[in-house]
């Protein structure tokens, strides 16, 4: 990322304005709006599922409606109707891909206007990419030559269908479909999402990346994604995510699961560009996702995530450290502008020895937005030797937004390392005045700063994905200090 | 280059320059003296631009421009350039990438095309030698963690790197140990042409021993109250500015 520099950053801001906004002419099939057991069954079997998937469909519907919406996040929204909502919407297809040249040429054109062009990315990036648009996978490309490998990569669906024996037994266990109000909804109603399977012993040899998009209006996006690397594996995942500028809030509830069995490690990286609403706060995603991933011995989860998108962000990718000696990493930077409103950090929940932990989270807040960071370090009585480092900044670009703060830390074992550092600051009059001076313009002199206070995180990121999240973050903060 | 006329400033309503007077012509090297608080940081961030100030009276043309019309990174594309008395610390941005970004945005306001990163990397260690600046503080973050001194030389490369018509220079040689100080003199000097000019802020007469200037000024009080040669920094060195402050009182 070192070569790209703020001129070409520039030029590509020439068109600032949320650019993913459009919506693609594409036939779906949509289902009727509302929540009920036909409605779960109804999405089942337009999927062939078999019958343990239907039950545990119901089975999470049934808890689903004994459950109350979560309120102790620093957020204030209306409250969705979940009986307005269509719980199923997919772009209509007369047959399944078999290849690249099957995609119709309208979704191929969505693509290419996501920068994800297939032929491209195959060409150029070497990045294997599966596109999930308003609920379900479209392409995958590079499924052969991961297929050599033992690599599986594909829609969460077809994965149902031809590995069920991998799905069966690793889905849920991470995240509970009791675990919290959205994962309950996700289990009853998910349509689509990612699945990844990494055999023992093998390094994936790409970038393993999928694409979301929500693209009808009225529906919901409830997509799981699935990642399982076998002993001694590893393999890096990128995940992007945008929608429609519509003036009504659209629900996205994700469930993603990460396992890493021992000596295996897993990186997610995310750049989440959902529709945020306008500069009134009219519109735009509420983005409610529950992320977690589990380590067994000497394994290493790392999630990145660039926060830039949705009206409300509810969301904290976790770790479960059961291993010795195993590694969680969250690097996260979370920008809020005009009415956006973010509560997302991390748990770091270490059960095995020597068990170690780093927290770097970049809080970003202009207009009126509010932007909190939570996090749980949680150490238990069998972790001895456990380690933490939490850092966690917050930049503040106006006088009207907050910025806040919630650490938390439950200890159980007194041999235990825990350090937390956090700062809060405003942009620096001084620092803009600096870079003025030099001719650098006001917008620009933001892009530098705010993407050189990134710096920790955007390294993280694989190079085009540091690319697209420096870009983001300054369009994102246009003309925001005051 | 720059005329200044019957300029007068305020901060917070408190009057800092009453009524200063200047014209510093391409070419030349200028030196500006004067007891604590007597307007010199002032004046140098009026010309840059900053807009706590307020200009209550006067004008300045910078080159037939109105500056005070101009905005700070206007001013600064149109070649004035100010070698900070406390340069600030951008974490996470390579002084490559600042000058880069700040040099593209220069030829662009000129209508030049942007500099290659060939072309370019060649001026950084062209110019990295002139100042003997360590090549490895070029790609540091823009002056976090530098010692005072390799602020203040880092100002003189970043002014090597932009080439300025006019630099000030504010309190440049204070914190820098006797090498540095001829560094970054000769670097100072080796920029020098007739098309440009220097203003230097300054409280010793040593760094003047190795940039010779054209005229020296003493700033008292938000005024100049006296302009002479060279050897007129030798006098205050001995005299100190009292007799020029009983002179003014006269
Ligand atoms: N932001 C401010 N608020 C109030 N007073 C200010 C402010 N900035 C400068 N001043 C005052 O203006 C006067 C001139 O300050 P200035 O920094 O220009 O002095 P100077 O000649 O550069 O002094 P030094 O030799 O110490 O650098 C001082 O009395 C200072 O206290
Ligand atoms: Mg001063």
């Amino acid at each position: 990322m070192a070569n790209y520099t703020e001129d070409e950053l520039a030029e590509e801001l020439k068109n600032q304005e949320y650019k993913f906004g459009f919506v693609s002419d594409i036939d779906t099939d949509t289902i009727p709006i509302g929540l009920n057991e036909d409605i779960v069954r109804l999405i089942s079997s337009k999927k062939e599922e078999p019958e343990w998937l239907l039950d545990y469909r119901l089975n999470a519907l049934e808890l689903w409606s004994t459950m109350n919406e979560p309120s102790w996040a620093h957020v204030k929204y209306k409250k969705p109707d979940f009986q307005a909502i269509a719980y199923y919407s997919a772009p209509k297809q007369t047959k399944k891909y078999e290849s690249w040249d099957d995609v119709d040429p309208e979704m191929k054109a969505t693509m290419t206007k996501l920068g994800i062009s297939m032929e491209e990315q195959q060409r150029l990036t070497g990045v294997a990419v599966d596109f999930v648009m308003d609920s379900v996978s479209v392409a995958t490309s590079f499924k052969e030559k991961l297929g050599e490998l033992g690599i599986i990569f594909c829609s969460f669906s077809e994965a149902v269908q031809n590995h069920p024996e991998l799905v069966k037994k690793y889905m849920g266990t991470v995240i509970p479909t009791q675990d919290n109000y959205y994962a309950a909804l996700n289990a009853a109603v998910f349509t689509d999402g990612s699945f990844c399977y990494i055999p023992k012993g093998v390094r994936c040899p790409m970038e393993l990346s999928t694409y979301f998009r929500i693209n009808a209006g009225g529906t919901g996006q409830f997509e799981r994604t699935l990642v399982i690397a076998d002993e001694g594996s590893y393999v890096s995942y990128l995940e992007g995510c945008t929608a429609p500028q519509r003036d009504e809030n659209q629900l996205h509830a994700a469930v993603v699961e990460l396992i890493a069995l021992e000596n295996a490690e897993i990186k997610y990286s995310t750049v989440q560009n959902w529709y945020p609403g306008d500069k009134n706060g009219l519109g735009g995603i509420f983005n409610f996702v529950t992320k977690r991933g589990i380590c067994e011995k000497n394994a290493k989860i790392s999630w990145t995530q660039v926060e830039t998108g949705s009206a409300v962000t509810w969301k904290y990718p976790s770790c479960i450290l059961k291993g010795d000696n195993s590694v969680g990493e969250f690097y996260s930077v979370a920008v809020t502008n005009n009415y956006q409103q973010a509560d997302t950090g991390t748990k770091m929940i270490h059960l095995g020895k020597n068990t170690t932990s780093t927290i770097i989270s970049k809080g970003i807040s202009a207009g009126k937005s509010q932007n909190s960071y939570r996090g749980l370090v949680q150490i238990h009585k069998n972790a001895h030797n456990a380690r933490n480092f939490s850092q966690c900044d917050s930049l503040l670009m106006s006088s009207e937004c907050g910025a806040h703060t919630f650490p938390y830390i439950e200890c159980k074992n007194s041999s235990a390392k825990i350090e937390h550092e956090a700062t809060t600051s405003k942009i620096g009059e001084d620092q803009l005045f600096y870079c003025k001076q030099r001719g650098i313009s006001e917008e620009k002199a933001i892009g530098l700063i705010v993407n050189g206070y990134c710096k920790e995180v955007l390294n993280q990121l694989p190079m085009e994905f540091a690319v697209e999240a420096q870009k983001l973050l300054t369009i994102s903060l246009e003309g925001s200090v005051g | 280059m720059i005329t200044i006329k019957n300029l007068h400033a305020s901060i917070e309503g408190k009057p800092i320059l009453k009524g200063l007077n200047l014209t510093v012509n391409a070419g030349e090297v200028h030196a500006i003296m004067g007891p604590n608080g007597a307007g010199k940081s002032t004046l140098a961030s009026i010309l840059a631009g900053r807009e706590e100030y307020e200009i209550t009276a006067g004008e300045i043309d910078f080159d037939g421009e109105d500056l005070l019309d101009l905005s700070v990174e206007e001013r600064a594309r149109e070649g004035l350039f100010l070698a900070f008395q406390y340069p600030v610390e951008i974490p996470g941005v390579s002084n490559v990438n600042f000058l880069r970004t700040a040099i593209n945005e220069i030829r662009e306001h000129k209508g030049e095309k942007a500099m290659s990163a060939k072309e370019f990397m060649a001026l950084v260690r062209d110019k990295s030698a002139l100042v003997e600046l360590d090549s490895k503080l070029a790609s540091r973050s823009v002056n976090e963690g530098f010692s005072g001194g390799e602020k203040k030389r880092n100002e003189i490369f970043q002014m090597a790197m932009l080439n300025p018509k006019l630099a000030i220079l504010d309190e440049t040689d204070s914190g820098l140990d006797i090498d540095a100080l001829r560094i970054v003199a000769n670097g100072v000097n080796q920029l020098k042409t007739d098309q440009n000019a220097t203003i230097i802020i300054t409280h010793y007469q040593r760094l003047l021993d190795y940039i010779i200037p054209d005229f020296v000024h003493v700033l008292y009080d938000g005024r100049i109250v006296k302009t002479a040669g060279k050897e007129l920094a030798l006098e205050l060195e001995e005299k100190g500015y009292d007799w020029i402050k009983e002179n003014k009182v006269n």
